[in-house]
């Protein structure tokens, strides 16, 4: 599958790769450069392959409510969060944002390589009243981030981006969110397929730099945002995974909340843990062991030489007894042991 | 896109300069461009043996690691030890500073299997 912006992408120089299906740019001028240009000035990525759901009607607030782990009826107008959903088992079917623009009425943003999965899971839960559209074919967006995506914003716009995160602003058929997945300032252009194009020139235009998906994975895991698939599956809590924040277990009740009260009542057995190399390794990759104290206990779910840190970062899901910063492990690459450590989330600060 | 003459080349993209019983290998500046940033190389250890054909290093860009195939047999002679700290001599001098090994060649008639600068070019369309 190609997004409206495939032309583009090769004319800007991009090197295409598949995607879950989707042929999308890796990189375009090298993936330490994009890296750097959304840590430092201001890159731009086409997220156009994601999902775009609009939720509406009547209930449809109190239906979203029982299928997400967030709290929906705390969501003003106008914002947005991150939320969850989950299966009976409390495991992770995909990550969403949603965005709330009326009392009734939504858009939920989930990932490219679940949009078939989300949108049957929606129909086979869907109650009366409550209407769900995939649009995620009418759809393009692009990310627009780094500390200057503000200046970015205000010549494409001109007005100011809002200062504060998870805003939504609309203006005509677009919507503008100040949301991201590197950590960095920014905002998310979601808007109609036929305009892509020239969203893209005017972003390009505006001083971004083309990124792809692989500074697109460098700067997420610097941040040890989650990826799911990777990161997150099925069999995985969203406890485990150290995402308890968008979990409302205050909430009467929503789908997978009876099997994570019975999780956290006998104790999390592993928990999702962020990596750092400690002596000169070759990069981390996805689905190397880990050992601790001689034992094999897991393989990396992400891993990736840290631009920013200079060090390879990874995420594995621990027993929960190492589970804790400071804890030395080993990574095993072409079977050898490089040394490395338990950090604190994130394992990136961003600058001042 | 830069193909010296006096090398020989693999179709696995490595090069090899032939002085006397003794070669120089290293990959060629079309590989290098494909694989983008390279930021991690691992050259054999000094007397290993390593057939034509079979892995004798690895290199690494952010996304991927890749295998380097020995272009000829023999025993290495010679690391270099630069790369463990600027891999990225990969990328600007892969002619040159970022040679990979030297290797004593226990066949030379291997040789004759590689390909001129001609043949390499038509290779990769260049």
């Amino acid at each position: 599958m190609r997004t409206p912006l495939y032309d583009a992408h090769l004319a800007a120089g991009g090197r295409v790769v598949d995607f879950s299906g989707w042929e999308l740019p890796v990189q375009y001028s090298g993936i330490l450069h994009e890296h750097r240009a959304v840590r430092e000035a201001v890159g731009v990525f086409d997220i156009s392959h994601m999902g775009e759901f609009f939720v509406s009607g009547a209930g449809c607030e109190a239906w979203l409510d029982g299928l997400l782990t967030n709290d929906v009826s705390a969501l003003p107008t106008g914002t947005s969060h991150y939320t969850l959903m989950l299966n009976e088992r409390g495991g992770v079917i995909d990550d969403l944002i949603l965005y709330r623009l009326g009392a009734e009425e939504f858009l939920i943003v989930g990932n490219a390589s679940m949009i078939d999965e989300d949108a049957a899971w929606f129909e086979a839960h869907l109650v009366d009243g409550v209407e769900v559209r995939n649009a995620s074919a009418n759809y393009a967006a692009l990310a627009i981030q780094g500390p200057k995506a503000a200046a970015v914003y205000e010549s494409l716009f001109g007005t100011a981006m809002p200062e504060a995160r998870n805003r939504v602003v609309r203006i005509s058929k677009d919507f503008l969110v100040t949301t991201g997945y590197t950590g960095e300032d920014g905002f998310e252009w979601i808007c109609p397929a036929e305009d892509a194009e020239s969203a893209w020139r005017r972003t390009l235009d505006a001083g971004a730099l083309p990124c792809g998906l692989g500074a697109r994975d460098t700067l997420r895991l610097e941040m040890c945002y989650p990826l799911n698939g990777a990161d997150l599956t099925p069999e995985h809590t969203p406890h485990e995974a150290g995402l308890g924040f968008f979990v409302a277990m205050q909430k009467a009740d929503f789908m997978g909340k009876a099997a994570l009260e019975a999780g956290r009542a006998n104790g999390l057995s592993r928990r999702l843990c962020a990596l750092q190399t400690i002596e000169k390794a070759p990069p981390i990759r996805p689905h190397y062991p880990v050992w601790i104290e001689g034992q094999l206990v897991t393989e990396t779910t992400s891993g990736a030489l840290s631009p920013s840190l200079g060090t390879g970062i990874a995420l594995a899901y621990l027993p929960a007894e190492f589970a804790k910063p400071g804890q030395e492990i080993e990574i095993e690459v072409r079977e050898k042991k490089f040394r490395a450590c338990v950090r604190k989330k994130p394992l990136y600060q961003k600058q001042p | 896109m830069n193909v010296p003459e006096n090398l020989r080349y693999a179709e696995s993209h490595e090069w090899i300069l032939v002085e006397g019983d003794t070669g120089t290998v290293g990959i060629s500046e079309h590989a290098q461009a494909e694989l983008t940033d390279i930021v991690f190389a691992e050259p054999p250890a000094i007397g290993k043996t390593v057939a034509a054909g079979e892995v004798a290093a690895v290199v690494e860009s952010v996304k991927a690691a890749s295998d380097i195939y020995s272009p000829v047999s023999g025993e290495v002679v010679e690391r270099n030890a630069a790369l463990d700290d600027a891999p990225g001599l990969l990328n600007t001098d892969p002619f040159g500073a970022g040679w990979i090994y030297k290797i004593r060649l226990s066949n030379p008639a291997e040789l004759e299997a590689l390909k001129d600068a001609a043949a390499y070019r038509s290779q990769i369309g260049v």
